[in-house]
Parts: C-alpha cells; structure tokens; sequence
C-alpha cells in the first residue's frame, strides 16, 4: 500500500497511507475527536487528524467517505466515522470509531447538563463560545474548499456544486429535497462523462 | 410507564435518524417539535437550554438527542435515545461501506464517487455560511472563519490555536 500514490495535485494534500492502526489508537483517535471539537466542524477535525496528522487514509479516499456520509441518512460525522473505521479495520473498526466519537462526548454532555446553570450565567462564556463557533466553521471552510478543488473537474460539477450550494444556502430549500434531486442528476451526469483514463484513480 | 417512555423515544428518534440528511441541524426543528409539542417531555426553556448545551459541549452537535432522553428518562433514556438516532443510520453506512469494498474500482462506483463530490462539496460550503449568517458576532465571526479556514488550508497549524484565537479575538472586539 506505501507509496504507491503520486498522482495527488491538491496543495496541502498528502499522500500514502503507510501503517495501520490497531483498535485501541482508532479509538482513542475517534474519542480525541469527540472531546475536542469544541464549536462542531468534526469532519474538519477528522479531515486534519486522519490525513494530514496521522496519514491512515488520503485525502481523496477522505473526501470520497464525505460524500457518502453527506449524502446517506444519518448524522454525518458518525456516518464518516463508520466509513473511516470500516476503511481501517473492518467492521470493529467501525464499532470502535464510532463508539470513540460518541461515548466519551456523551459523559461530557451529560456531566455539563448538571452544571449548566452556573455556567451560562457568564457573560464571557457565550462570547467565547461564539469565538470557537466561529473558527470552528473555519475547519468546514476549509475542507469544503478541498472537496470542491477536487470536485470541480469540469463545467458540469462546477454547475451542480453551484446550483447545491445556493438552493441551501440562498433560497433555504430542504436539504432532503436538495440530495434527492441533485444526487441522481450528479451521478448519472458522472456515469456518462468518466474521466479520462490516465487521470487520477481517487 | 416508565418503560412507555423508553419505547415512545424509541420510536421518536428511530426515524430520525434516517431522516437526518447532510447533518444534525436538520432535525433539530423536528426533535423540538417532539418532544415538547407531541408528548410534553420538556418544556421550551428546558429545550433551548439543552440545545445551547449541545453546541457548547464538544463531540457530535447530535448528542442533543442524548440530552433529551436523559432529561426524560434518566441514564437509560440517554442510552437508548442516543442508540435510537446513531445506530440505524450507522448500520445503513456500514453495509454500505462493506458494498464499497467488495466492488471496489467498478465503474459505477466511480460515477457515485464523481457524481456526489459536488453535491457534497456544496452541502459543505452552504452548511458553513448558513451557520456563519445565523451566528452571534456578525461580520467579526466570517473574518474569525475565514482566516481559520485561510491558516488551515495554507499550513499545519493546530486547530486548537484557531480555536483559541477565534475566543481571543471574540473576548477582545465583543465582550
């Protein structure tokens, strides 16, 4: 599997995953996760901690599981997390992962629903949260702009990406409505335009 | 009664979790919806509190949901609650990952890969604006994201230092 992908063009990407990780390390990777992302923005975390930090998968096999895990019921970041882990280590590794992300943060939140009221009775407590809020959207920014260097291969998905982002973002249109229809049209757009051959195999 | 209870967020969130699509925020209306109009379980202000404490606590913004059904129910309201909305959906993107593997390099499995990379590329761009528009701290909250995403995509830095300087630079210009 080691060094075998060259191809990558993107800045900043990396390539060539080299070891696998036992249980144990996608577990304590996936709870490292789940206890620091402050603000949300955990596909970013993930995107920094398991591609560019650790290297266990490259980026376009990253951006790939994204994808999916936006495109299929469920709540992304644990679908990305299924995926990731499957990828590492099979189906325990998807348990693990999964397991890593959600139940070390879920004894924090509860913990935190016992303290809550003392703690925003502070004033300083909101607006620092809203800092973290705000850089935390800062890790979706910048894996989005990844995904859309890589996907902006030719006119057609430049249009799409266009058409998703301004039915979401402009005209506040269901997200459901959104994929049911984008998706299928994407998809068979892709199917009948495959890249040329001696492109990059993601 | 109790163990009504149990079954009744069972069934609440069992279809939520299929019906979350591109995120946690697009069920939130519906868990609101749920649980304090339909059976009472929380009043508004309970709600809004857990859900501030959602955003504020790290991990999964989804953990909402565990919030509910601990308030409802106790340690195993939070478990149940929480395997309700995770579990179903997960198994679904693990067969799917198993579907992925075995037919690895078919030509439609390339078109999926191709086809979706936009929409999710656009998915991810309008999730981050929509959040930014609605954000407390108005234009300083864009620059605070902007630069995050401008160090992150340019070099190795630490989240965490982001994280940092976004609650200095709110502490300094907001507070």
């Amino acid at each position: 599997m080691a060094g075998v992908r060259t191809d990558l063009t993107t800045e900043g990407a990396v390539s060539a995953p080299d070891k696998t990780p036992d249980l144990g390390a996608i577990f304590l990777a996936f709870a490292k996760i789940g206890l620091t992302s402050f603000g949300g923005g955990l596909s970013g975390w993930m995107l920094r901690e398991f591609v560019q930090n650790r290297r266990w998968l490259d980026e376009a096999e990253f951006l790939n599981g994204l994808s999916l895990a936006q495109a299929f019921p469920g709540v992304n970041v644990v679908n990305l997390a299924v995926w990731i882990g499957y990828r590492l280590r099979g189906g325990r590794g998807s348990l693990v992962a999964v397991l890593g992300m959600v139940v070390p943060a879920m004894f924090v939140a509860i913990g935190a629903a016992a303290l809550f009221a003392h703690l925003s009775r502070f004033h300083a407590t909101h607006v620092v949260l809203a800092g973290i809020g705000a850089a935390a959207v800062g890790l979706s920014l910048q894996m989005g702009v990844r995904a859309a260097r890589r996907a902006a291969r030719s006119a057609m998905p430049v249009a799409i990406m266009a058409a998703v982002f301004l039915a979401i973002f402009a005209f506040r249109l269901p997200l459901l409505w959104v994929v049911l229809v984008a998706a299928p049209a994407s998809i068979a757009w892709a199917a009948l335009h495959p890249p040329a051959r001696a492109g990059r195999r993601a | 009664m109790h163990d009504n209870v149990l079954l009744r967020l069972l069934l609440v969130f069992v279809p939520l979790s299929f019906l979350t699509v591109g995120g946690g925020q697009s069920v939130v209306s519906d868990i609101h919806r749920q649980s304090v109009d339909v059976y009472g379980w929380l009043t508004d202000a309970q709600f809004l509190d857990l859900f501030a404490l959602s955003r504020m606590t790290p991990g999964p913004g989804s953990l909402l949901v565990t919030l509910v059904g601990w308030q409802v129910a106790g340690w195993a309201g939070a478990l149940l609650a929480s395997l309700a909305i995770f579990a179903p959906s997960s198994l679904l993107v693990y067969g799917l990952a198993r579907l992925w593997t075995r037919y690895r390099g078919a030509p439609w499995q390339r078109a999926v890969e191709l086809g979706l990379a936009p929409v999710a590329a656009g998915m991810v761009l309008a999730a981050a604006f929509t959040v930014l528009s609605a954000a407390e701290g108005g234009v300083l909250a864009w620059i605070v994201a902007g630069v995050s995403a401008a160090v992150l995509l340019t070099t190795r830095a630490s989240p965490f230092l982001l994280l940092g300087g976004g609650a200095a630079a709110f502490l300094l210009f907001r507070y």
